[in-house]
């Protein structure tokens, strides 16, 4: 039985005319090859999926010692004491929304601003370059480095504030957290939203100017409104990105167990109890209670995700 | 009339210059922290604080040594792990993306980018930390490697995508079998895209110190044994930036500008590939 | 038809549940030009895919019925030694991007991991770029990227490719669709050059192309086979009416 190379020589030099059939031992490897090969693929995938639902489900099972021995009051109850083993996160969760949705308060005018500016104004040249390279670079700083600067330069600033509000001068708390996440998370917001205002059909706009209207007009009047859900979807997804931040707020929210009071308050979020306290938990139930904060982060942070780019599919298929 | 013309001009102009004052307000923290990182960073900066670990307060000439290594460590590890498996997954969602499985691959993709770092620290805990019964840098970088797969996997199968179907189609003309093509014409051809991927995901690793936390937790002195805990450069900041002593801010600053001069270069690279390797077809 | 290479018996070619090609029976002479001819649309691209088997690679296409390459069922053949000897030229040229012109024409060797002497390789190469009317062009320049060459060079290299597995039937697919009049000629000649040694099947849109380089004709419509015979004679007297609205350009 010749091997390949001399068949095809032979073949070459016009010798014999090959019988191409299944005998030829090296081509029964080459079918086994390609079978593995392809369902090698597949199997990577399949891989992947169960990295991910591996995950989820390590997180329930984990959870479980926790939910059996709080239930319920882990979402209302406002005690934090591993020492008899009460946990409410009332503070945590409250703590979480309250800086989330306030960095988005705060973030979502200068977000969109640069998103109008770099998809409408400047969408392309020297300019467009510089402000798209300088966002881009926002985004590329680490969450603990914004933190470290936050509590050098930001928490002075704050603590001033609060002297002359005549309010007890933290200088950490809710605000100073969810002005480092508002700034942390306009990378977020500005890309997305950029996008979508560059989308927008140019013969709208021409439609519009072409009646007169001027260009403030033009992006009040047409380009916000068709744009509306993907700068939606835009502003979901930048929510889902400052729930799940940990670093920079545990660096300057005060880690306090208690209901913030005010946005002068300090607080924790679920992410920053658990950088806290994680290595420090004491017992199962204590761990546990953590997890299903975990838990919960992963669920909600997840359904947004899934929301968000669900949205914008459908607003591109439109 | 031209009462109301005007009207609509003076808006139109306040507008734009409302824009243009909002986006250079949205762009000035960058400018802020860079240029504190920088001033403050340079100052530590000295031959000492590369090569010495760090020292008790009060003592001079501390270093970050462990951090530089630690980091080193951990993202070549994870990038070991990632780096394969995430070119992988890439290539089957570009050659497959017609399955119905490659839709919940896809799906899974994107569910991972999401899941915060803590999350996943949480998790490499639970699985590698606890039944090993220590902290290790191995666990450290199996959660960063997590964190990796997302863009690298994008980056691969936007690459892939993007080569023609009709080379493909002339390799296996040529009686070349499907998975040859595959792994000796497509992937190389698609290289430059696995590549940026690679150190994209690298530059976004090497400042995250939540996935750290309980996984490679620190170590105050170099270590190279993966199976043990090791510090690392975001791990060093987050210390020293929330104690009161002036020496250790001096250090973490310095720790914040070695992380992002490293952060910024690996982005230039990037860019730079992206342009240089793309093959033309 | 005695000295036949290819054998088409009640051939159906389908896209899911849409039948593209409908019971095509033909004879394929060997060391001929044949060439198929017809409107957009009419499967002749489709069938030409059928018979390398690259029509498999759609998902959801399926076929039935048999072709014979000699005596054998290309079905029961082992797919990848019939793609050796069954070449294919596509539409537009594409030689590999990240090799040279050297390793584009030995790439059917190398890709399946056949080791050959530098000699052996040099021997190959030559001989399929002389073949492909190459040889001249790029002799100085063998080291150099394939896509560096013009569109018409380009296409022969591919064709060089081809050559160099020294295949029994090469499959052209629209090949000089995308090239410049003078390039499309070279090709044209090379066709006539070529046949002593392979038998050429050219799918084509050109009419005038068809005439000129054919031996054989075959006019599809609509996944059908209307008419097959010598080109001289289906040209100058169709057999069928719908041959002949095609060939006097009443519909195309």
């Amino acid at each position: 039985m010749m091997n390949l190379k001399e068949l095809l020589i032979n073949q070459f030099k016009g010798k014999n005319k090959i019988k191409a059939n299944m005998e030829n031992e090296s081509q029964k490897n080459v079918f086994l090859f390609e079978k593995i090969f392809q369902k090698g693929l597949g199997l990577t995938g399949i891989l992947l999926i169960v990295v991910l639902l591996s995950i989820f489900i390590t997180l329930l099972i984990s959870s479980t010692p926790s939910i059996k021995h709080l239930g319920i009051k882990f979402l209302y109850g406002r005690a934090w004491n591993p020492v008899t083993d009460e946990y409410g996160a009332l503070p945590f969760l409250i703590g979480t929304l309250l800086t989330s949705l306030l960095a988005l308060i705060i973030s979502t005018p200068f977000a969109l601003s640069t998103a109008i500016f770099l998809g409408e104004y400047y969408p392309s040249g020297i300019v467009s370059n510089i402000f798209k390279n300088i966002i881009e670079l926002l985004a590329s700083i680490p969450s603990v480095v914004y933190g470290f600067w936050g509590i050098v330069i930001l928490v002075p600033i704050i603590r001033n504030l609060e002297l002359k509000m005549h309010v007890l001068p933290y200088g950490v708390g809710i605000l100073t957290s969810s002005i480092i996440l508002a700034i942390m998370i306009i990378p977020y917001s500005v890309s997305l939203s950029r996008q979508v205002i560059s989308m927008v059909p140019p013969t709208l706009k021409e439609g519009a100017y072409s009646l007169g209207a001027t260009r403030f007009e033009v992006i009040i009047k047409i380009i916000i409104p068709h744009t509306r859900s993907g700068l939606f979807a835009a502003i979901l997804l930048a929510l889902g990105r400052a729930l799940g931040e940990t670093m920079a707020v545990t660096m300057l929210i005060g880690n306090s167990h208690n209901l913030p009071t005010s946005i002068f308050s300090p607080g924790n979020t679920m992410a920053s109890v658990i950088a806290n306290e994680f290595t420090e938990a004491t017992g199962n139930v204590y761990l546990s209670v953590l997890i299903e904060m975990g838990l919960l982060l992963f669920v909600v942070t997840t359904l947004i995700n899934i929301s968000g780019r669900q949205i914008i599919k459908r607003y591109i298929l439109h | 009339m031209d009462k109301l013309i005007r009207l609509r001009f003076y808006k139109d102009r306040i507008f734009k210059s409302g824009i243009i004052l909002m986006t250079v307000l949205s762009t000035a923290p960058l400018l802020l922290i860079l240029f504190y990182i920088v001033k403050q960073g340079i100052s530590s900066i000295n031959w000492d604080f590369f090569i010495n670990l760090p020292k008790p307060v009060g003592e001079k000439g501390g270093g970050i040594i462990n951090g530089l290594i630690g980091t080193g460590i951990l993202v070549l590890v994870a990038s070991l792990i990632a780096i394969p498996f995430g070119a992988i997954v890439g290539l089957y969602l570009s050659e497959y993306s017609r399955d119905k499985l490659s839709y919940w691959v896809g799906l899974s993709v994107d569910v991972l980018q999401g899941i915060p770092s803590i999350v996943l620290g949480i998790i490499i805990y639970l699985w590698v930390v606890k039944p090993t019964g220590h902290f290790s840098a191995l666990s450290g970088s199996i959660a960063l490697a997590i964190m990796m797969l997302p863009p690298i996997i994008k980056s691969t199968e936007e690459t892939l995508k993007l080569i023609p179907g009709t080379i493909k189609e002339a390799s296996l003309a040529l009686g070349v079998p499907y998975y040859k093509t595959i792994l000796r014409i497509i992937l190389p051809m698609g290289f430059s895209g696995i590549l940026s991927g690679s150190i994209l995901s690298i530059s976004r690793v090497a400042g995250e110190t939540a996935p750290l936390l309980f996984t490679a937790f620190g170590n105050p002195f170099i270590n190279t044994n993966i199976l043990k805990p090791m510090s690392s450069l975001p791990m060093l900041i987050f210390n020293y930036a929330g104690s009161a002593y002036e020496d250790w801010h001096k250090l973490a600053w310095g720790a914040s500008f070695v992380l992002i001069m490293m952060i910024l270069f690996l982005n230039i690279v990037t860019k730079i590939l992206e342009r240089k390797w793309k093959i033309q077809f | 038809m005695e000295n036949s290479i290819l054998n088409v018996n009640h051939l159906n070619a389908y896209f899911g549940e849409t039948k593209i090609l409908s019971d095509i029976i033909l004879e394929i002479p060997k060391n001929q030009i044949v060439a198929f001819m017809g409107p957009s649309g009419c499967g002749k691209t489709t069938f030409l895919r059928c018979i390398n088997r690259l029509h498999e690679l759609t998902p959801g296409a399926r076929t039935e019925g048999e072709i014979y390459f000699f005596d054998d069922d290309i079905y029961k053949l082992n797919l990848i030694l019939l793609r050796r000897k069954i070449g294919m030229v596509f539409q537009r040229p594409n030689p590999f991007p990240t090799m040279s012109i050297f390793e584009n024409v030995i790439s059917g060797y190398t890709l399946n991991g056949i080791k050959l002497s530098k000699q052996e390789k040099e021997e190959i190469v030559e001989d399929s770029l002389r073949k492909a009317d190459l040889w001249k062009e790029v002799k100085d320049t063998l080291h150099k990227r394939g896509t560096f060459l013009s569109g018409g060079q380009q296409q022969r290299l591919c064709i060089a490719r081809s050559l160099s597995m020294k295949p029994d039937i090469l499959l052209f697919d629209e090949p000089t669709s995308s090239l410049d009049p003078i390039s499309s000629n070279k090709i044209e000649q090379l066709l006539l050059e070529l046949k002593t040694d392979v038998t050429i099947i050219i799918v084509t849109h050109n009419l005038q192309q068809a005439a000129r380089t054919s031996d054989f004709t075959a006019f599809f419509y609509l996944g059908e086979l209307i008419e097959f015979n010598k080109t001289q004679v289906l040209f100058s007297n169709p057999a069928r009416k719908q041959t002949e609205d095609y060939i006097s350009g009443r519909f195309g």
